[in-house]
């Protein structure tokens, strides 16, 4: 009412804040946590990485070792070892997970009775904590008590003590790589379905219209929609299993040996193990440039195939 | 049309259908199995949890839950006896195994925390983030594109490169094993995919709903809390679920920077341990009362799923 009364240009300054206000008000509280947990954080971890700073002595001098710490990762064979344990272990996940995902959402849109309530069923392990669950993998991955185990030698006939997944060196990696697996793929196969269910009938009219055969419609309509979709997958997981660690930590701490220490597990071993902060700084500085060059460089690759 | 050719791929074959819906099924059932068995191992006695085969018919019994929620203590048969008759069940079980209840463990203490501090940091990232959606989907913010980015970029970071860092801050401020400490973390962690998320429900609101309203005499605060917000309700619940559900999941966060009082449930479940090694029915049973909640929110966000895995990229 009172409003009203008062002339319209006068009523602006006095009834409200400004948008610049407002946007700022908005958007400031944000920056400023992200700033101070991210951003603050970030900065000394890159002060500390030119250090030999131990965490656990915090009294003890603290020299300035310039790019020594940054020298010994790159020349440091373990590193590489652990570097590449990460590449197999990515590589095989996300390999297996596209296979897997794209097959079951290729097979979930023939829209066969009953497919939003089994497709509901197929999603449940991905929500899941990945280290609760993956903790309980290892008693179904017990050489003789276990489930896993159990059902393998009942396959295969191999006796079920012979299938120690978690303590053979050879059967350790894909321990995790099948833990990952399971808990993935629907992931993978949600955003697959997303991108077939997004390819329109028409195109596939027209192709029957043209006889083209099932074979050569899956080859050149199908795939080729569906690729944005699968390659946006393939980045999501490649960043999430890049920096892997709860699973690999619950069901073989990075063992037997150092069979399946990936990098997140040599990271925490140097900084809160060995409290080699200072050196552990410039091993987290080396893998988050790694993630986000890569990252970047595979946005470039999506958005030039999206375009096509 | 469809009439003339023998198949067609728009309407698949039934016997392609049938074949496709056999395939799923199958991996559905497989893919379950272990789910199931977590359960079926919470309600088994220590001995038959260990059976050799694996036993699918067995008598169900609360032992895993009634040791989930205890610690006990091994005695002489003759202390037993002197004993008063058991009080409730599960003393009774102990008691069968001559142990007996020394009190409660701290699982409900862990429990809680994983509740306070999932809540917490979800209240705290869905408010920050609905502020700032607003402000990025509504007004110009110079180098926005660059600005969400980063925003986005900060998930990048492993986990265990960002709680160096952290852990000496936290140690410097008095935050190490506080709740605080860790609702502020989840909080700087999930804000990214609050943001990410509303400001694609908040850019599919219309922006003449708030302007008409504007005209009518509305401040922007007004519009935003009246016309913006009850119109955002949907897209807030679902992002505040997703922020749960990460929170909840935690750990590698939670087991570098908690170790006692602030300790939340992933990292406390695995550390159940019984005589002679790991109590896996104790620790099913954790793993069931902990899973449950994940479940029913799974089902309620079953039609935002694909937009909360992928940062709001997919949309239906």
């Amino acid at each position: 009412m009172a409003a009203r009364a008062t002339p319209a240009r006068l009523a602006k300054p006095v009834t409200g804040l400004s948008d610049r206000m407002v946007a700022w008000l908005f958007i400031g509280p944000t920056m400023l946590l992200l700033l101070a947990l991210n951003i603050f954080p970030l900065f000394w971890a890159i002060a500390l990485s030119f250090t030999n700073y131990r965490a656990n002595r915090p009294n003890e001098p603290v020299d300035n070792v310039g790019i020594r710490n940054y020298e010994r990762i790159l020349t440091d064979p373990d590193i590489w070892i652990s570097m590449q344990t990460t590449a197999n272990f990515v590589f095989w996940t996300i390999a297996l997970q596209t296979l897997i995902g794209f097959s079951l959402a290729y097979f979930i849109d023939r829209k066969f009775r009953g497919h939003a309530f089994w497709t509901t069923i197929i999603l449940v392990p991905m929500m899941l904590s990945p280290a609760v669950v993956g903790n309980f993998w290892r008693f179904l991955y017990e050489p003789q008590i276990g489930l896993f185990a159990y059902a393998v030698s009942f396959v295969s006939g191999i006796p079920p003590t012979e299938i120690a997944m978690l303590s053979n060196v050879t059967l350790a990696p894909w321990s995790i790589i099948i833990v990952d697996t399971w808990m993935w793929t629907p992931y993978v196969m949600l955003i697959c379905l997303a991108g077939l269910r997004s390819i329109p009938d028409y195109i596939y009219e027209a192709a029957e219209v043209d006889r083209a055969s099932p074979w050569r419609q899956f080859w050149s309509i199908t795939l080729p929609m569906a690729l944005p979709f699968i390659m946006l997958a393939v980045l999501f997981r490649g960043i999430e299993n890049f920096k892997m660690f709860d699973m690999v930590n619950l069901l073989t701490g990075g063992g037997p040996g150092s069979t399946t220490e990936v990098a997140s597990i040599t990271l925490k071993r140097e900084a809160f193990e060995k409290w080699r902060t200072g050196y552990s700084s410039a091993f987290a500085i080396i893998l988050f440039v790694a993630v986000f060059g890569l990252a970047n460089i595979y946005v470039k690759a999506l958005n030039r195939v999206k375009q096509r | 049309m469809s009439l003339t050719t023998a198949h067609s791929v728009v309407v698949p074959s039934q016997t392609s259908k049938r074949i496709a819906g056999t395939i799923v099924i199958l991996y559905a059932l497989i893919s379950i199995v272990p789910l199931l068995w977590i359960f079926a191992t919470s309600v088994k006695t220590p001995p038959d949890s260990i059976a050799y085969p694996p036993k699918i018919m067995f008598q169900p019994s609360v032992e895993g839950y009634c040791n989930l929620f205890t610690t006990r203590t091994r005695q002489t048969p003759e202390y037993i006896e002197s004993l008063p008759p058991a009080a409730n069940f599960c003393d009774e079980v102990a008691r069968k195994r001559n142990m007996v209840i020394a009190g409660p463990s701290n699982f409900v203490p862990r429990f809680v925390n994983s509740l306070v501090i999932a809540f917490g940091s979800t209240f705290c990232a869905v408010f920050l983030g609905t502020l700032a959606a607003y402000g990025f989907s509504r007004f110009k913010v110079p180098l926005a594109d660059d600005l969400l980015f980063f925003i986005l970029s900060t998930r990048m970071m492993p986990p265990i490169a960002v709680a160096i860092p952290i852990y000496l801050m936290y140690r410097e401020l008095g935050l190490s094993d506080s709740a605080l400490g860790m609702i502020l973390l989840y909080t700087a962690v999930n804000v990214s995919l609050a943001v990410w998320l509303l400001k694609g429900f908040i850019d599919e609101i219309p922006r003449e709903y708030e302007e008409a309203a504007m005209i009518d005499g509305y401040t922007r605060l007004q519009a935003f809390w009246k016309v913006v917000l009850p119109q955002a309700t949907t897209g807030i619940a679902a992002t505040a679920i997703f922020c749960l559900i990460f929170a909840w999941n935690e750990y590698a966060f939670a087991a570098l920077l908690t170790s006692g009082q602030a300790q939340t449930a992933p990292p406390f479940i695995p550390q159940i341990i019984g005589e002679g090694g790991q109590d896996w029915p104790a620790v099913a049973a954790g793993t069931t009362i902990f899973l449950v909640p994940i479940l029913v929110f799974t089902i309620l966000l079953r039609k935002q799923l694909l937009r909360g895995i992928t940062f709001g990229a997919v949309r239906k």
